[in-house]
């Protein structure tokens, strides 16, 4: 790692009161100011690879809100990221990690085949049976957290049924490629069915590519570079072969890393072509706001938004998705106080830091409480997983819903 | 720290607001002083008055000094521990006690981050007006501990504007309560305003009883260039003998205007010596009036541009490149050292020359930003801590620099306070008989030195 970007940080703790793992605890140790401090400290040798050490580092959500507010350009969050990679490189994968990084993700074939079991699982009706006997609470508890997590999933992967090429509606203004992401294709394909009718409504056809690989992300939340790298290439290779305007994706997650391609394969020429061509949904929304406004019809909700991490810290997107919002007439919008803070989300840092991540989570949940809004919008398939489960127990009558689906409402309302 | 000391400790506070392990301990050995780092023995979080007592009168019978730190924003070394002993953090305690809008006061305890203040009483419609850069972390303790100011201290003052009472726990245990909700008070010495700006020395604050003033109901901002560093300074001077009080008069030199227009592309021409950022506020004929008589002193000082903004979202367009000026020269090198002398607002214009003349006698990179209508300026090093030769001259310089602001009838500090890192200058600033009334209190408040020893003299 490069110990330039660690002693960069000149300790002014502007960070602290956007890190939600500070907020929580008031620790030092659980804030970006503090964990730079700590892989610094490791750096120099003054502090050793301890299992307390472990535990502060891996305590970081990885939100980079931190990075938002750092006024030297200091990402705390990637450098413990980083720091992660890095020792992971020495010590190897885990035969474990390497089953799930290497062996079942990277494959989308694999991947569905082992979500199947779920769904029949679902509509068999077996998963009321075991809700309603409480069964899960003999399994161990972060598989319990796994199964409460799990909205109805539709019928097939996205993947396996969207068409490869949809043409443009009128006169074609472009083509844009649609990375699908493994959790939209295989939980939300609604709200990408969404994505897909807005673009070709907007003109542009959509070529989405059957054989695409999920992204990489967790890899890097796996700490697996050498993973990511793999999944960096391919998909640079396999959009680079369609003539495209835009690569354009649904997911937050997805997006962050996608532009980040050609960080990741050190500047190589052909991934950070890739990297520019990348855009949010909202992005390409927004850009087209004047056509879209047209063809929108009232929706009388009142609707607030949160931003997931990937989009406003790691994307710096914050007014495009409120703008897209405030397109539809007859909306009553109303900002969600603290709307950058995390969901407590993170990746699966919901099932492995449940207590921290329920913290973080309940503060969400009362803010979007303090709204009044009847629709909690977000675009990002980690915080719908979580949101929606939150509110379902917490606030039944709020729904949480991607931002491409609010669209569609009032596109076909 | 010996092992039956820390569970005594953990058995006032709890085993979790315990902290000892080495990675808590290198967490808690740094503030924002650049350079400054040492390890305490343990770090203590209480939750209440009561634990703060129990904590402190432990450690002075059993001489542990402990040194009380809010959210480690300090930019003094105050909050650091030289002797490994306790760090006392005070951020658990957060709740805003009462908000009195019949007396204009509000009650805090003792953790309550700034912000969250101006948040909850301007939703009353009612101000607090400090505002330290740091204000959204800072903590209330720290503020009156160090009296903190900000850009709005040439018209609303600074922090000891506002304490109207204290409760502060001594280092013996016992707690003092200063003052109340009373405006005159004149029964003895007035300890409230010894205790603002004690920097952790006398006693810790438990709560804090402040003065609110209503929200100033209109705003005007203004943003002018001057291609030469005098006319600016005279425009400074001309407005405040206007009988025009701004509340903001803000300053970047041309060294900082570079950094700022390489970050943020905000439009800032590099031919020019200053830019200030003026904002007025109160009633809005009054504003209107003020902004005009401005303008007036502006162009007779042959500004090259003026801009009011004519709406809030181009208000903060304008103040951009103020609010950037410590992030644009903070990215130019790994290192920055923030310094905040301050001299009589006449002085403004020799004083910012003179930081420019040895910034380049020293072959260093200074920018300087800061308050001009109050005479508080920011100079700031930008340098690079690897390299012993460049931080030796750093420090030969800012010593040169507070020299001559002694000279000026200023001070070496502003509003950072002095800690450790102003030590050596206090002498020569304050002269034995300050120093010896001063050593007087302390023996007063504290007479076993259990509290944040090695500070300020």
């Amino acid at each position: 790692m490069d110990y330039v970007k660690l002693i960069n940080c000149m300790r002014c703790g502007m960070c602290l009161p956007h890190c939600p793992t500070y907020k929580e605890s008031f620790l030092e140790t659980a804030s970006p100011r503090g964990r730079v401090a700590l892989v610094r400290k490791f750096q120099e040798g003054e502090l050793v690879e301890s299992e307390k050490f472990l535990e502060y580092v891996s305590l970081c959500l990885d939100c980079q809100a931190c990075a938002s507010a750092c006024p030297c350009g200091v990402n705390a969050g990637e450098l413990v990221a980083e720091f992660r990679c890095e020792r992971k490189q020495e010590q190897g994968l885990s035969t474990m990690e390497d089953l799930i990084l290497r062996k079942l993700v990277p494959h989308p074939d694999r991947l569905e085949a082992a979500t199947a079991p779920l769904r029949l699982y679902q509509r068999t009706g077996l998963q009321k049976v075991v809700r309603s006997l409480g069964l899960l609470k003999v399994f161990p508890s972060a598989l319990g957290r796994m199964e409460g997590l799990l909205p109805k999933l539709p019928a097939a992967p996205l993947r396996q049924t969207i068409s490869e090429v949809t043409p443009a509606v009128g006169e074609q203004k472009g083509t844009v490629g649609f990375f699908l992401g493994c959790v939209m294709s295989l939980i939300f394909s609604e709200a990408s069915l969404a994505t897909v009718e807005l673009l070709s409504t907007l003109g542009y056809k959509v070529v989405t590519p059957k054989d695409q690989k999920c992204c990489g992300a967790p890899n890097m939340l796996g700490h697996d570079i050498d993973g990511l790298k793999d999944a960096a290439r391919f998909n640079t290779d396999l959009f680079q072969s369609q003539e495209l305007d835009f690569v354009v994706t649904d997911c937050g997650g997805c997006g962050a890393e996608l532009k980040k391609y050609g960080h990741h394969l050190d500047g190589e020429v052909a991934a950070t072509a890739f990297s520019t061509k990348v855009r949010d949904i909202s992005e390409i929304l927004a850009a087209e706001a004047g056509t879209l406004k047209d063809k929108l019809k009232p929706l009388p909700l009142k609707v607030t938004y949160h931003d997931p991490c990937h989009i406003a810290h790691c994307q710096g997107i914050r007014s495009q998705p409120r703008a897209l919002i405030n397109l539809i007439p007859g909306i009553d919008f109303r900002e969600l106080p603290e709307a950058d803070a995390c969901c407590g989300s993170a990746g699966t840092y919901n099932i492995e830091k449940p207590e921290m991540s329920d913290r973080v989570l309940s503060r969400k949940v009362q803010n979007v409480q303090k709204t009044g809004a009847d629709y909690l919008v977000t675009s990002n398939p980690g915080c719908l997983l979580q949101l929606k489960k939150a509110l379902a127990e917490a606030t039944p009558a709020v729904k949480v819903i991607h931002l491409t689906e609010l669209l569609q409402m009032s596109l076909n309302a | 720290m010996e092992t039956s000391f820390i569970k005594s400790l953990s058995e006032i506070v709890g085993a979790q607001y315990t902290l000892s392990d080495p990675e808590s301990l290198a967490c808690y050995g740094y503030d924002s002083t650049p350079e400054l780092q040492s390890r305490p023995g343990v770090v203590v979080l209480p939750g209440s008055s009561e634990e703060i007592a129990k904590v402190l009168a432990l450690c002075n019978g059993a001489g542990v000094r402990v040194t009380p730190r809010g959210s480690g924003t300090n930019l003094s070394g105050g909050s650091i521990s030289f002797d490994a002993g306790v760090v006392l953090q005070t951020s658990r305690m957060n709740r805003i006690i009462e908000i009195d809008e019949e007396n204009l006061t509000a009650t805090v305890e003792t953790g309550v981050i700034t912000s969250t203040l101006h948040r909850e009483v301007e939703a009353k419609g009612l101000f607090y007006p400090p505002d330290p850069g740091s204000m959204n972390i800072s903590t209330m303790g720290g503020n009156v501990a160090e009296n903190s100011g900000g850009l709005r201290g040439l018209k609303y003052g600074v922090t000891d504007d506002y304490v109207m009472g204290l409760k502060t726990i001594l280092a013996d245990g016992e707690v003092l309560k200063t003052g109340g909700k009373v405006v005159k008070d004149v029964a003895g010495y007035n300890l409230n305003q010894l205790l603002v700006s004690s920097e952790g020395t006398l006693g810790v604050f438990s709560e804090v009883i402040v003065k609110l003033i209503p929200k100033p109901q209109a705003k005007k901002t203004m943003l002018v260039h001057f291609p030469q560093l005098e006319q600016a300074a005279l425009t400074v001077s001309h407005i405040i003998a206007a009988r025009i009080i701004p509340a903001t008069l803000e300053f970047l030199d041309r060294t900082t205007i570079k950094c700022v227009e390489d970050y943020a592309h905000v439009g800032l021409p590099l031919d020019v010596d200053a830019v200030l950022l003026i904002e007025v506020d109160g009633h809005p004929a009054q504003v209107e009036e003020d902004a005009a008589g401005i303008r007036e002193i502006c162009e007779r000082h042959h500004c090259s541009f003026f801009q009011t903004a004519a709406s809030p979202e181009e208000a903060l367009k304008l103040a951009t490149a103020r609010r950037v000026a410590l992030s644009a020269l903070a990215r130019v090198r790994p290192t920055t050292i923030l310094e905040d002398a301050t001299v009589p607002r006449s002085c403004i214009a020799p004083m910012v020359k003179l930081i420019q003349d040895t910034a380049k006698k020293y072959d260093l990179l200074i920018g300087t930003f800061g308050h001009a209508g109050d005479g508080n300026l920011h100079p700031t090093c930008l340098t690079d801590e690897r390299n012993p030769d460049e931080i030796r001259r750093a420090h030969q310089a800012f010593g040169e620099i507070f020299e001559a602001t002694i000279a000026m009838g200023g001070t070496i500090t502003g509003e950072h306070g002095v800690g450790v890192a102003k030590k050596k200058y206090l002498p020569k600033l304050v002269g034995e008989s300050g120093l010896r009334v001063m050593r007087g209190i302390k023996g007063a408040f504290d007479p076993r030195g259990t509290l944040n020893p090695g500070k300020i003299f």
